[in-house]
């Protein structure tokens, strides 16, 4: 490999890295927010 | 709304600072576009000790004030901690390779405290997984936090205590930040570069942290709702035994 090539694995790794945990927080967050949604619903339509 | 906008903040910042890093800074004399990967990876290595800090400051004052509010904020440095600890990790090694000529070291001090304290962490979000318990979780984690960040000036300081392959700080050392040893455009660049992952480092803290409520609040609802049912079901039950009439 020469420099360049290990410089993009590098950034290549390092910063889509940080876009993909970004990504994977954010349907996480989507998940449990609608998990919760559904949980307020169950909770209304019980009463 | 405001955590969107430091997200986008946070993105430009770091497009401008990897350009920056990238195609702006000339290459260094010996070490060629390799030295490239040190604005990365100097400043991925600084942030998993800042996340490491607040998983341990969150710990001690959650064993303080017993908050779950804390534990979710220790469990969010801890998280991201172990994200950035691992790409300064593979930084280094895709820098080591093409200026020491060896991808990994287990005799230098650096590398192998870096290595123990991902090892650390990661132990430290499954003891997480141990018991569905959030205060006896929160005071584990708490304490294993504590001991872990040990670690981390020990991880730090290696450069100066002991000998190895890993050069010693270039401004990290107090007697060098007004006199680095590295170009002033390249320390520039190097700061630049950490500014920007600072501002998306403070970003994935607060949407992990905001995710670890979330998270909490449903284990909670669940909880609640299986004692209801387990309620309902214990008196359904001497509804039964009862004897009719």
């Amino acid at each position: 490999m020469t420099n360049v090539e290990f410089v993009i694995a590098a950034y290549g790794v390092i910063l889509g890295g940080i876009a993909l945990y970004t990504a994977f927080l954010a349907r996480r967050i989507r998940i449990a927010q609608e998990a919760s949604h559904r949980l307020d619903g169950d909770v209304d339509e019980a009463r | 709304m405001k955590t969107r906008m430091l997200g986008f903040v946070a993105l430009i910042a770091v497009v401008g600072a990897a350009i920056n890093g990238l195609f702006v800074v000339p290459a260094d004399l010996n070490q060629g576009d390799a030295q490239r990967v040190m604005y990365v990876h100097v400043a991925s290595a600084w942030l998993a000790y800042a996340s490491f800090g607040v998983t341990a400051l969150a710990g001690l004052a959650y064993l303080v004030r017993r908050d779950l509010r804390l534990d979710a904020l220790a469990l969010a440095g801890a998280e991201v901690g172990v994200m950035f600890t691992a790409f300064a990790i593979w930084g280094g090694m895709m820098w080591g390779k093409p200026v020491w000529g060896v991808y990994w070291q287990w005799e230098d001090p650096r590398l192998t405290t870096t290595a123990l304290l991902l090892a650390l962490y990661v132990g430290y979000l499954l003891l997480r997984r141990l018991t569905d318990d959030p205060a006896r979780r929160a005071a584990r984690a708490a304490v294993v936090g504590l001991i872990a960040a040990v670690d981390i000036p020990i991880v730090h300081f290696s450069v100066i205590w002991w000998r190895g392959l890993h050069q010693g700080p270039t401004i990290g050392d107090p007697s060098k930040i007004l006199n680095p040893s590295a170009p002033l455009q390249f320390v520039l660049a190097l700061l630049a570069m950490l500014g920007a992952f600072t501002l998306v480092w403070v970003y994935l803290l607060i949407r992990r942290y905001q995710l670890a409520r979330l998270e909490w609040h449903l284990e909670d609802d669940a909880r609640r709702g299986r004692v209801e049912a387990a309620r309902r079901g214990a008196v359904g039950a001497v509804g039964v035994e009862e004897p009719a009439g």
